[in-house]
């Protein structure tokens, strides 16, 4: 007999998880809708994005700033070399390669992942540097309905929130401004919004800058909660069955693959797991994923697929 | 001048489809021939430049032939049939772990019926054969998916197996025979009562299976079942449409590419790593495949063997650069020097030539033809 409060428990720390592969998940979306692009490199740049933040936060502190100065400067920081990435892929690897088919341009964000992998850790270092911007200690709620009650982490909490932000903000943003309007018409017909005056390369840069800012995010929530380093690159793999799951170009399915992915294999690894040997949390995504593509191809939220000859 | 088939007039059909047409192309390929089979086990004999140590034969040459080996199979699936596939590592370790177990003797206790199923130990290269097939029969069932979705959807659909093949082997005991480490040995390596064991025989031995499999490749990839593939890789419904059955041809690509990848999984871990665990068939090793057939060109045999020796001779050069120049550098630099510039080149490459050198080779050809008279 399973207690309901483990359950619940696990199920918890499931959908918090997977509020992070979301994050990455959004990225992913969001570059994909407006140029086509799949795009490997956001692991990279989730983790190029935590380093400049953590040592720019160091750096600062032990300068003698004000905490507020210092994580107000840091964050300006990350954000200034984000947009410089984004610049710099659109202007050397994307622009160069447009009107390429999807896999030349799904390997040359390949190379710029081991670029950016590469650069990132010689400029800011490759250990593990601990980021402390939230309390990561537990609660412990609805004690008086289940013995001991369900540890939350707040950690996880505060990782909702600021997914829940974010999402909302880019609702807005894409729905309410001139940009997120552009942004939109690109993604339905590049050649369309070209002709009516929509500068494509500034949108894809535009594009590229908010992906860079949703994995300065990312490495936010995920640096607190693992301290940043190189495995955070290999979120980048975690997000792709989640982008199939919620479809390659849904925001929304972004977020709900990413919850399913999250509460899915902790689940399994718990409950599964020790009867068939542990560590199915390495391939239940994948494989669930591989489920979906068979029963509905676009994924849950994706548009459906239209081919013609 | 040299590069000319002016007058080689072909008078039987046969001659007119043979896999080379062109007499400077035999004779090309004859000499390197030559000089793989012979010319280099003597100087290595000897020990003459550049054989003067084993490393350039055992470092480089040895794991040139098997992933140009692997290169060629991900390239008949990625290539010539137009399936992504990021799941190649998978299907090489598949081979590996299938032909280890066939080479160890294989023990399936069925404890519940009573009754267990043994058998001996395989020849070895029987048991590399087999495990080539294994590959091919789980490529064909993960090739399923690819009959409903496409394109970078496939990709992911084949991370499942690189994923869920790394964790069976990492996991399932069964697999390694209990190593209590998880490494395992490869068998002896007897082919025909003879020993394989110094890095020349080594050496020949994968080279004779490259060979081989490279010709049998060419010759299939201009036939029937080759231009379904290239058909499907243009246009799948329009392939279709003119009677190609997608399900036959998919799965077909799926089972060749896989076998060959299994065949070449094998040779690595047996003849090359000889002692190995599952982290040498990872999601890198499939990217690295990837990237030797997309750089190479899509749909080229020789582009395999080109993509193949670039992405594992550009690693060796960076090393090389700085210690050989007398700059003083930590290794750590140098490793993250090595991934800017390898995803530099990359990048560069893809954006120069997205047809990979196969393209460059097939220009360089046209301009042969009309040297020196370019009119």
């Amino acid at each position: 007999m399973i207690a309901l409060g483990q359950f619940l428990e696990v199920l918890i720390g499931g959908l918090m998880s997977g509020v992070l592969y979301s994050l990455v998940a959004l990225g992913f979306v969001l570059i994909f809708k407006a140029s086509g692009v799949f795009n490997f490199a956001q692991g990279a740049m989730v983790l190029l994005a935590g380093l400049a933040l953590v040592r720019a936060l160091d750096l600062l502190m032990a300068n003698g700033f004000p905490f507020w100065a210092a994580i107000v400067l840091g964050i300006g920081f990350g954000a200034a070399i984000m947009a410089t990435t984004a610049w710099l892929i659109e202007r050397f690897v994307i622009g160069p390669l447009v009107n390429q088919d999807a896999l030349t341009l799904f390997m040359s964000t390949i190379g710029a992942t081991f670029i950016i992998e590469g650069a990132a850790e010689m400029i800011f270092g490759s250990d593990v540097y601990p980021l402390r911007l939230f309390p990561t200690d537990a609660w412990f709620v609805l004690e008086g309905l289940f013995p001991g009650g369900i540890l939350v982490n707040k950690l996880d909490v505060w990782g909702g929130v600021i997914a829940g932000t974010l999402v909302a903000g880019l609702a807005i943003f894409f729905q309410w401004t001139k940009i997120g309007r552009a942004l939109r018409a690109v993604a339905d017909d590049h050649l369309a919004a070209q002709s009516v005056g929509i500068p494509i390369s500034r949108i894809w840069f535009v594009v590229w800058l908010v992906a860079g800012l949703v994995a300065l995010v990312a490495a936010i929530v995920w640096g607190t909660k693992l301290g940043v380093q190189f495995s955070i690159t290999f979120l980048a793999l975690k997000a792709l069955p989640v982008l199939i799951i919620g479809g390659l170009t849904s925001i929304p399915g972004a977020i709900a693959g990413g919850l399913i992915v999250g509460a899915g294999e902790k689940i399994a690894e718990v409950f599964l797991g020790p009867s068939i040997g542990g560590g199915i949390e390495y391939w239940f995504a994948y494989v669930l994923a591989l489920a979906v593509l068979l029963v509905r191809p676009q994924g849950l939220f994706g548009e459906r697929i239209i081919e013609r000859i | 001048m040299l590069y000319r088939e002016a007058g080689q007039l072909k008078t039987t059909y046969a001659e007119d489809m043979a896999v080379f047409p062109i007499r400077q192309d035999r004779i090309a390929l004859a000499v390197l021939l030559g000089i793989a089979f012979i010319g280099v086990p003597l100087l290595a004999t000897f020990h003459i430049w550049p054989f003067s140590s084993d490393y350039l034969l055992w470092a480089i040459l040895l794991p040139f032939l098997v992933l140009a080996l692997a290169a060629i199979g991900t390239n008949i699936l990625v290539g010539y049939c137009g399936q992504i596939s990021l799941g190649s590592g998978a299907f090489m370790a598949i081979g590996a772990y299938a032909a280890y177990k066939l080479g160890t003797g294989v023990h399936i206790p069925f404890a519940w019926l009573g009754f267990a199923i043994s058998i001996p130990p395989l020849p070895v290269l029987v048991s590399i054969l087999i495990g080539g097939l294994a590959a091919a029969g789980v490529g064909i069932l993960f090739g399923i998916p690819s009959l409903r979705i496409k394109g970078l959807y496939l990709a992911v659909a084949t991370l499942a197996a690189q994923f869920f093949f790394d964790w069976l082997f990492l996991r399932v005991p069964w697999f390694t025979n209990y190593a209590p480490s998880g490494s395992v040995n490869a068998p002896e390596l007897i082919f025909f009562g003879l020993i394989v064991h110094t890095p020349i025989e080594r050496y020949l031995l994968c080279l004779t299976f490259v060979a081989v499999i490279a010709a049998l490749t060419k010759n299939l990839v201009r036939g029937n079942l080759g231009r379904q593939w290239m058909a499907i890789r243009d246009m799948d419904i329009a392939a279709e449409l003119i009677g190609i059955r997608p399900l036959y041809a998919k799965l077909t690509a799926f089972a060749v590419s896989s076998f060959i990848v299994g065949v070449a999984g094998a040779l690595w871990a047996f003849v090359y790593l000889g002692s190995w665990e599952p982290l040498a068939f990872s999601i890198d090793r499939s990217l690295q495949l990837l990237f030797m057939v997309i750089i190479g060109g899509l749909g080229s045999i020789m582009g395999s063997f080109v993509g193949a020796a670039f992405i594992l001779s550009v690693p060796i050069m960076l090393n090389l650069i700085p210690t050989e120049l007398g700059v003083p550098v930590s290794t750590e630099t140098i490793t993250h020097l090595e991934f800017i510039i390898f995803g530099s080149l990359i990048c560069y490459l893809l954006i120069k030539e997205p047809r990979g050198f196969a393209r460059l080779i097939s220009i360089g050809k046209e301009k042969l033809r009309l040297w020196p008279f370019p009119y």
